[in-house]
């Protein structure tokens, strides 16, 4: 079998097309598979008050960020696992993480984790994403409206989680 | 004295730039050969004028210069040395003028070494090498000047980040820019191709080394990336599917897509469009790689914030070359003679399914890059991690598994199946033999599962071209081509198994408690202070037991910087040939345990073995290659007769 054999003798152009179209629908592909899953996969920033308004569903992955409460830090008994509340906007929002505890992650200071609600509403974080400095929550943020403690929350964020 | 002899030597070095651009242009499109003769020596005299400035910066951050605004903000005189000069790069300015700096060595090379192009794509090639250049002495000067002086020299500096204070993060930079920034090298090669319409098999030879070469050190440096977050960021992970981590993996999927069209288009003169096009993605992805990174879009832990005029300026320059050169392409590309055909059944069909699948992935990889710039547009927050990418990215790479056992078994042009069967069942015979062994573990992930049976595969298939040669006289790029191959194999290998059999135990535990972890028992014997340079620490104090044998001792560390201030993680790690245990230790509840985190990681070390593999195996094709091409300039000065490229060496 010659090679011109395969495809009743393709000439050049029409393998040049033939490789142009197949390399066309790979693409589009893969564009409409990464958008598919994005739409299923990709895990959205929330604050207190947006699980209020508008929670996610259970076991949906997402990014829950505001400021820890102060006193409600509780660490259980097998020491690692320690509950507490992010709370943010008047609204609370219970959570639970178990792992080492990150030095900067303490009470009356900015929080962002990444996890999910289960079904008692109670937010499972698997990792707390905290600046590596010690400005990681400037005392300003007291004051600050929702919209810019937002920002401020998400631009504090390591993209590597600990 | 010396940051200001670096400034000028920088200006100096953007002056002959320009002079280059002006020169290769004359020197391409007209016969004017006095004007052409100096894009050469400009090239060269840049990359010696970038080498003092370069030099003068480590320089100043070496003696702790604080009057120089960036030794200031980024180094401290209490470092120790080795992270003064690492301090040099670990910074937006010193990365940039660290990026200009081997561009510009990489340019003069080129002008220096190269000299089997027609003249006049050589010129064409300098200019758009010099033009890339000019961009970025613009940025660097206009916006990210290095040498800036204080009006006050400050009493003592504010430090580096303490992460970046790593023996294996100091060298990961320029390793990673000198893959980065070499790509550009083809970039070039790819516009002269089209402003003199030159895409010819031996185009592709003279681009092949340079695109390997980069393409090797792209390897070490992702792979050195991959293991500094493992061991220290204390979390147990080797890949996070970070921006700044696909930053650096969207230029090698195209360069590994681009080494393998150029080798068609070297052997069969097929694949010319395809190639050009990929030769300009590669530095493209380097491009928007940068500017992920350097203009702090993207939050990560190692993007430092900068501010956005610089962003800007690199968004501009990005939409200048980009643009610029795919509109070239768009302009020429028909004027590109079709190559030489080829059946679907054949090595180049092969190339061209592994070319498609890279492509796909690093068109999902760039997705879920940009997805989350793009949904802020609309002030939707969105983070995008593992659970899409990892997924998404093996429904292409498995696939290319397959492709990757009987691609290099198949002959040139056309073939037929009958004639590969024999490897190919001995091949599957292994698959079958590890799909039966894995099924008695029932918890395995369908992925890891599916990475492990082609694990086994990839690494019989990859020996395969081997067979029924005369070992000692094949090619190095054949032996390279199968070590690359099989270092793929021994990596998926470790990625899976990490991942199917991965061990983790976190515990509160006091002095003197039993802590186990699969097959590893032991006990937290002290918790200590130890003290560093600009460190104190905790440390725990562990000694281990493997399935009862030898005691091994694990001092894992909770360290404080202060310059600046910061709490690292410093991991212990016990290597035995089946894996690590990777012990992190955490801080002291109030009730007085202290928190222990123990992962056993069977085989995770493939992963990096693998990526060196990978690495080693680049390194003999470009010996091979450039062995080769060495022995024919020779034969050609001593006027001999010149063995054309042998008909092995060529169809490597």
């Amino acid at each position: 079998m010659s090679a011109d054999g395969a495809k009743g003798g393709l000439k050049p152009k029409h393998q040049r097309l033939v490789l142009i179209v197949l390399a066309v629908a790979a693409l589009i592909g893969a564009t409409l598979l990464a958008m598919v899953a994005l739409r299923d996969q990709a895990s959205y920033f929330y604050m207190p008050a947006d699980i209020a308004a508008n929670p996610p569903a259970p076991g949906q992955a997402i990014r829950l960020g505001g400021m820890v409460e102060q006193g409600s830090m509780q660490m259980q008994d097998d020491g690692v696992t320690v509950e507490f509340v992010v709370a943010g906007d008047g609204e609370r929002v219970q959570a639970v993480y178990t792992g080492i505890k990150p030095d900067l992650f303490v009470e009356g200071s900015g929080v962002v984790a990444d996890g999910r609600l289960n079904a008692e509403g109670v937010f499972v974080a698997d990792t707390l994403l905290a600046k590596h400095d010690e400005n990681y929550m400037p005392r300003e943020l007291e004051g600050m409206s929702s919209e810019e403690m937002r920002a401020e929350l998400q631009d504090s964020v390591a993209g590597n989680g600990q | 004295m010396i940051p200001e002899i670096g400034l000028a030597a920088l200006w100096l070095a953007a002056a002959l730039a320009a002079l280059q651009l002006l020169a290769g242009l004359a020197g391409a499109r007209t016969d004017n050969a006095e004007i052409a003769a100096l894009a050469r020596p400009a090239a060269a005299l840049q990359a010696f004028l970038c080498a003092i400035a370069f030099g003068s910066l480590l320089y100043v951050f070496a003696v702790t210069d604080l009057s120089v605004k960036l030794v200031a903000t980024n180094s401290h005189s209490m470092k120790p040395m080795i992270f003064k000069l690492s301090g040099a790069w670990g910074n937006h300015e010193g990365s940039m003028l660290l990026w200009i700096t081997v561009m510009a060595i990489a340019g003069g090379a080129i002008a220096l070494i190269e000299r089997r192009l027609p003249e006049k794509t050589m010129m064409a090639t300098l200019a758009a090498q010099a033009f890339v250049g000019l961009g970025f002495y613009a940025f660097l000067l206009l916006s990210s000047n290095p040498f800036e002086r204080l009006a006050e020299t400050p009493p003592e500096g504010n430090g580096l980040n303490p992460l970046l204070q790593d023996v294996g993060l100091a060298f990961h930079p320029p390793t990673l820019y000198i893959g980065y920034v070499g790509l550009s090298i083809a970039f070039s090669f790819a516009l002269a191709a089209l402003l003199t319409r030159n895409v010819t098999p031996e185009f592709a030879r003279v681009m092949r080394p340079w695109v390997l070469a980069a393409w090797i050190f792209l390897t070490i440096g992702i792979t050195a990336g991959s293991y500094w977050a493992y061991y220290e960021l204390g979390w147990g992970g080797w890949w996070f599917w970070d921006p700044v981590e696909n930053a650096s993996l969207m230029p090698w999927l195209a360069a590994t897509a681009l080494l393998h069209s150029a080798s068609v288009l070297a052997a069969r003169d097929a694949l010319r469009t395809w190639t050009i096009m990929l030769g300009v993605i590669a530095f493209s992805m380097s491009m928007v790689g940068t500017f992920l990174v350097r203009s702090g879009i993207l939050t990560s832990v190692h993007a430092f914030a900068v501010d956005p005029e610089r962003g800007s300026f690199i968004l501009a320059l990005l939409v200048l070359y980009i643009g610029g050169a795919l509109v070239l392409f768009a302009l020429r590309a028909n004027t590109i003679a079709e190559g030489e055909r080829f059946s679907p059944l054949s090595r180049e069909g092969a190339l061209v399914v592994n070319n498609i699948g890279l492509t796909a992935i690093l068109g999902v990889v760039l997705i879920g890059t940009l997805y989350p710039l793009f949904t802020e547009a609309f002030d939707v927050r969105v983070s995008v991690g593992p659970p899409y990418f990892n997924p998404v990215s093996a429904i292409f790479f498995l696939p290319m598994m397959l492709v990757l056992m009987v691609g290099p078994l198949l002959r040139w042009r056309n073939d037929n199946a009958g004639r590969i069967a024999k490897p190919l069942a001995l091949v599957g015979a292994v698959m079958v033999t590890v799909l039966i062994r894995s099924l008695f573990y029932d918890d395995i992930g369908l992925l890891p599962f599916l990475g492990l049976v082609l694990a086994a595969g990839v690494a019989v298939a990859s020996f395969a071209p081997l067979f029924g040669r005369t070992l000692r006289r094949t090619p190095l790029a054949i032996w390279g081509m199968c070590i690359a191959h099989f270092g793929i194999a021994v990596a998926m290998f470790g990625m899976a198994a990490d991942t199917a059999f991965q061990k983790e135990r976190l515990v509160a535990a006091n002095i003197g408690d039993m802590v186990e972890v699969g097959p590893w028992t032991g006990q937290l014997e002290t918790v200590n202070a130890v003290a560093g340079p600009n460190w104190t620490a905790m440390q725990a104090n562990l000694t281990m037991f493997y399935e009862g044998g030898e005691g091994q001792e694990a001092h894992p560390q909770s360290r404080n910087f202060w310059t600046p201030t910061m709490e690292t993680s410093e991991v212990a790690l016990l290597t035995r040939w089946n894996g690590q245990l990777y012990v992190a230790v955490g801080n002291q509840g109030e009730d007085g345990r202290w928190q222990l985190r123990l992962w056993w990681k069977p085989f995770v070390t493939f992963i990096w073995y693998g990526g060196l593999l990978i690495a080693l195996g680049g390194g003999l094709a470009l010996i091979g290659r450039v062995a080769g091409d060495l022995r024919r300039r020779r034969q050609q000065a001593s006027g001999e007769e010149v063995d054309g490229e042998s008909h092995e060496e060529a169809l490597a």
